[in-house]
């Protein structure tokens, strides 16, 4: 390939290829290639998911019902947003609205996944690209509990003898010779820049957030019965409401059950507002101030949301994170976004392991096509075909396909819906102002409260500076979260009131059963999943499931290059990106770890109707 | 380094205690008191045992669910007793520094060292519809098993194929034991496995130095040898012929039996209804829904989660596996029919048709 401009970016595959396979501390398997110059700057990134499972191949034929547990099980770590997804594609499609009750407790667990899935990202998948784990040993335990009083006076977890006890925890870990899970880490790189204070707060968060998100996802087990994946059910919820009649301490939701959810939701604000959004500046303030702002990539043009959080259920005008397209990086414009329109999100194959009869065009889900075709190839590939070495961008390269939007690549997930909501809050839409008030609040915050209180200059950048990086990104993900607890909170007293004004219906069952159904039907379920904007397409013949296909958020970001050679969120992010040593990935693991990558979620198929598989090698 | 002894220590447990422990351990493994003084020894001074945590096609809810674990916390399994060496989901190091552990591992503590995996290899496309480090996963798993002490098949995936392996099991994924044939595996099933029966596993592993008592599908005992209807706190509503007929009706909202919703609960063997999820909050059943059997071999091809079931039959609690497993699959929709009538029967006593039917049902069962 000779170097070529893409989306503002120049692409030259010309230096020196690193290659880092597993890409660890992700949902799924994933595969990333890069070429540096000489002044070890990525100038070519290829990002490739290296996992299949068929799962709408096998929904083919089976009880639409029936569906969300199978795709509820794409993914353990967005455990529920799919099967959420799902119901709602299969209602759409039959015509069912479910009662307010089943609206506001499916809120309620999509907004504890959004928090759960967003802290355990932060501080389990993502910390370590930010925090050496084996500084925090030389931190001072006074100077570290200074530090966590300044970022967060309201924390009552914050004396030097509570610091100097994880300290000496770790240091005992660490003295085992047994590193487990933190063996072979960057330590000491230089790409690593917090004080030790800081890595020993983040540290002793790692292990708090560890303790505290089994207890977030007992809303999901109230009213879901476990977690991972709770249960679900088309045409509202299973959890029947009895407060104070015959039987009601053994029904799923008695006054018990209520009190546990809203204690659960407390916990969740409180983490949020004294832990994980504190952390985030902080460590975004100490980076920034580093000079460290890299990795938006797209983010800083283009960026899609479905849209979610409606106010009034059915009501898209009510949403509390609303949709839309940004093109270009112009926040005055925002595109409507339609996932019916054939003309509007279609998925290529040019440079996946599919084919098409046309390669050339995209297809809208309603009308996928799949035929899997492994086969690595490319003048530029090395290797054999069960032994990879390199791949070549040129040609096939990856298991997931590339959507895009009229024909656009795009970045979605909490960024970007944070990107829209602001865009929106400047258009004057009264719903967002609670996202404008946080992400200013942010800006000052990394700009100048933080600096200040540090000893450390201050800054001046603006929101649309600050938010288009791999800070950024990890920043939207935080707020979201503490957005998400916040309105689910609201979301907790509305049911209550409801259920005061004696509604305690929680299913519509007008059309249970598949004898009440049209001989055809198709539907479209949308959901702001963790990782961004999930679609599930759904074709219902003589109550059956004809066709059923999912467009995943890691899907879009993850996405190979398409036929005009535009690349995706992923490949465009690492773009540009200077690395200290590149024998260690820390920059590469940051800036693909911000976007928390699920490869099981992206790497789906669509079947074509009465299509089978194509190659099937037994062995 | 930090011995079992020593966790215990810090976790407030006394030298007394411990010893007690030891000497409990003993009279489990029927070993005399001369022993006690050995095993404490152990215990004081084992190093932490490596495992090495792998991934094939799966949706990591079973790290998922281990992570969620109260007692013990997850983060003292980590940190204490046993040495996650190696997994791609929570490990630091990436790329050719992550794969390098594994050879060290595999060299310094072989024999020795546990394979824990979650997820399974599809075998179609040789193997490259989970690639690794460039190469079929199946490789990386035999690699792996081979100077292994013993595995653990974590979840549904790794025990029976799960639901990639429903069919048509386009990539032609396959469970464990049919690709690792010549050492112990340990089936955890479950989509995912409880998160206290995760933790109960490798800590009985690691605090006894053995593979729990399994059934003849390779099942621990101690999580699944009972049914969840065996002990489902709903059992007597279907013992009285009290049944949820539709969603939120009536009888929904008083938490009768979900046996007519389709509950699985009478053929999976599992302990959601004894062990319960997330630290013993609540169980599907509990919340509303039917079981739906997640933790059974093919559960996502035995018709939809809503068919009233039409295999089971009315055996005693005190049966298990291994005792009814080879009979269950022989039960036909007639016996079924006797099930429900049985119950039908014992809420309407006075009436004779009802009588009649259940006396030809216990016949046939």
């Amino acid at each position: 390939m000779a170097a070529y401009e893409t989306q503002g970016f120049r692409l030259d595959n010309s230096g020196r290829r690193i290659v880092v396979d597993p890409v660890t501390r992700i949902e799924g398997h994933m595969r990333c290639e890069v070429n540096l110059d000489a002044n070890n700057v990525i100038r070519n990134a290829v990002s490739t998911g290296t996992m299949w499972r068929g799962l709408e191949v096998i929904l083919k034929g089976r009880d639409p019902r029936d569906a969300w547990a199978f795709v509820e099980r794409i993914c353990g770590v967005c455990t529920g947003c799919h099967a959420l997804t799902s119901v709602r594609a299969v209602e759409d499609a039959l015509g069912i609205r479910v009662p307010l009750n089943a609206h506001l407790i499916r809120e309620m667990m999509a907004k504890t996944l959004q928090v759960h899935d967003h802290a355990v990202h932060f501080y389990h998948l993502h910390a370590l690209d930010w925090v050496d784990v084996v500084s925090a040993l030389n931190a001072d335990p006074k100077a570290t509990s200074e530090l966590q009083q300044m970022v967060s006076p309201s924390h009552p977890l914050s004396s030097p003898g509570y610091f100097r006890d994880v300290q000496n925890r770790l240091k005992q870990f660490v003295d085992s010779g047994q590193l487990g899970p933190f063996s072979k880490g960057y330590w000491g790189s230089k790409a690593y820049v917090l004080p030790p204070e800081a890595n020993l707060m983040a540290v002793t968060h790692y292990l708090e957030a560890l303790d505290l998100q089994k207890e977030w996802v007992k809303v999901h087990t109230i009213f879901g019965g476990k977690n991972p994946h709770p249960n679900y059910m088309v045409g509202g919820v299973p959890c029947a409401i009895n407060l104070d009649g015959d039987g009601a301490a053994g029904a799923p939701i008695n006054m018990e059950r209520l009190n546990f959810v809203e204690a659960r939701i407390k916990e969740m604000i409180e983490f949020n507002n004294n832990v994980y959004v504190p952390d985030v500046l902080a460590i975004g303030t100490l980076y920034k101030n580093a000079g460290w702002l890299y990795g938006g990539g797209l983010s800083a043009t283009s960026v899609a949301d479905y849209g979610t959080y409606e106010k009034v259920p059915y009501d898209a005008s009510t949403q509390q994170l609303p949709g839309g397209v940004i093109l270009n990086g112009n926040w005055d414009e925002i595109h409507p976004l339609d996932p019916r329109d054939p003309e509007q999100v279609q998925e290529f194959v040019t440079h996946s392991w599919y084919k098409y009869a046309d390669e050339s065009r995209g297809l809208h889900p309603w009308d996928g096509v799949t035929e899997a075709h492994y086969a690595p190839e490319g003048p530029n590939f090395k290797g054999t075909r069960t032994q990879i070495e390199q791949l070549d961008e040129s040609a096939k390269y990856s298991w997931i396909k590339s959507p895009r939007w009229r024909g656009n690549a795009v970045e979605v997930g909490p960024l970007s819906r944070y990107i829209l909501s602001y865009a929106h809050a400047l258009k004057g839409n009264q719903r967002c102002q609670r996202v404008k008030e946080q992400v200013d609040a942010s800006a000052a915050a990394i700009n100048s409260v933080i600096p200040k209180a540090l000893g450390l200059p201050e800054t001046n950048y603006t929101a649309k500076q600050l938010l288009p990086t791999t800070i950024g990104r990890t920043l939207g993900r935080a707020l979201e979260s503490q957005y998400a607890a916040e309105m689910m909170m609201e979301d907790f007293r509305q049911l209550v009131d409801n259920i005061r004004n004696g509604d305690t219906t929680t299913a519509n069952v007008d059309k249970w059963d598949p004898a009440t159904w049209p001989k055809e039907a198709k539907g479209v379920g949308t959901v702001a999943a963790p990782r961004g904007m999930l679609g599930h397409w759904i074709k219902i013949k003589d109550g059956r499931i004809e066709n059923y296909q999912c467009v995943v958020p890691t899907t879009w970001n993850g996405s190979p290059r398409d036929p005009k050679g535009q690349i995706g969120a992923f490949e465009a992010s690492l773009m540009n990106t200077p690395m200290v040593n590149p024998e260690e990935p820390v920059e590469i693991l940051r800036t693909i770890h911000s976007f928390d990558p699920c490869l099981a979620c992206s790497t789906h198929v669509i079947s074509a109707d009465g299509q089978e598989m194509a190659r099937v090698t037994v062995r | 380094m930090e011995t079992f002894y020593e966790v215990m220590r810090r976790k407030g447990i006394s030298r007394r205690s411990f010893l007690k422990y030891c000497s409990l351990t003993a009279t489990s493994l029927g070993l005399a008191p001369s022993f006690i003084p050995h095993i404490a020894h152990a215990m004081e001074n084992k190093p932490r045992t490596p495992v090495l945590w792998l991934h094939g096609l799966e949706c990591t809810c079973c790290t998922e669910s281990f992570i969620r674990s109260a007692h013990p916390l997850a983060k003292d399994v980590v940190l204490s007793m046993l040495s996650l060496d190696y997994d791609d989901t929570l490990m630091a190091a990436a790329g050719h520094q992550a794969e390098a552990i594994l050879e060290e591992i595999m060299t310094q503590y072989k024999g020795k060292y546990i394979l824990a995996v979650e997820g399974n290899p599809p075998l179609n496309e040789d193997g490259m519809f989970c690639i690794q480090s460039g190469k079929p996963f199946v490789e990386k798993l035999k690699r792996v098993a081979k100077d292994s002490k013993a595995i653990i098949a974590w979840g549904s995936c790794a025990s029976w194929g799960c639901v990639q392996a429903a069919k048509p099991n386009p990539t032609q994924a396959t469970p464990i034991h049919k690709v690792i044939t010549d050492k112990p595996i340990i089936k955890v099933p479950g989509c995912p496995p409880i998160p206290e029966v995760m933790t109960g596993v490798i800590t009985y592993m690691l605090t006894f130095d053995r593979v729990p008592e399994l059934d003849r599908q390779g099942r621990p005992k101690m999580f699944y040898s009972q049914r969840i209807h065996d002990k489902c706190y709903r059992r007597p509503h279907f013992d009285a012929g009290q049944f949820v007929e539709s969603w939120d009706d009536e009888s929904a909202r008083k938490g009768y039996c979900l046996y007519k919703m389709g509950c699985k609960g009478p053929t999976t063997y599992n302990a959601c209804s004894t062990v319960q999820w997330n630290e013993g909050t609540s169980f599907p059943i509990k919340a509303g829904h039917g079981c739906i059997g997640c933790s059974e071999e093919g559960f996502w091809d035995r018709g939809s989660f809503y068919d009233r079931l039409t295999n089971i039959r009315q055996f005693g609690i005190e049966s298990n596996a291994d005792k009814v497993g080879g009979t269950a699959a022989a039960i036909v929709g007639a016996t079924v029919a006797a099930h429900a009538a049985i119950s039908v029967a014992k809420r309407a006593r006075d009436n004779a048709a009802a009588r009649k039917q259940a006396a030809s049902a216990s016949n046939n069962a």
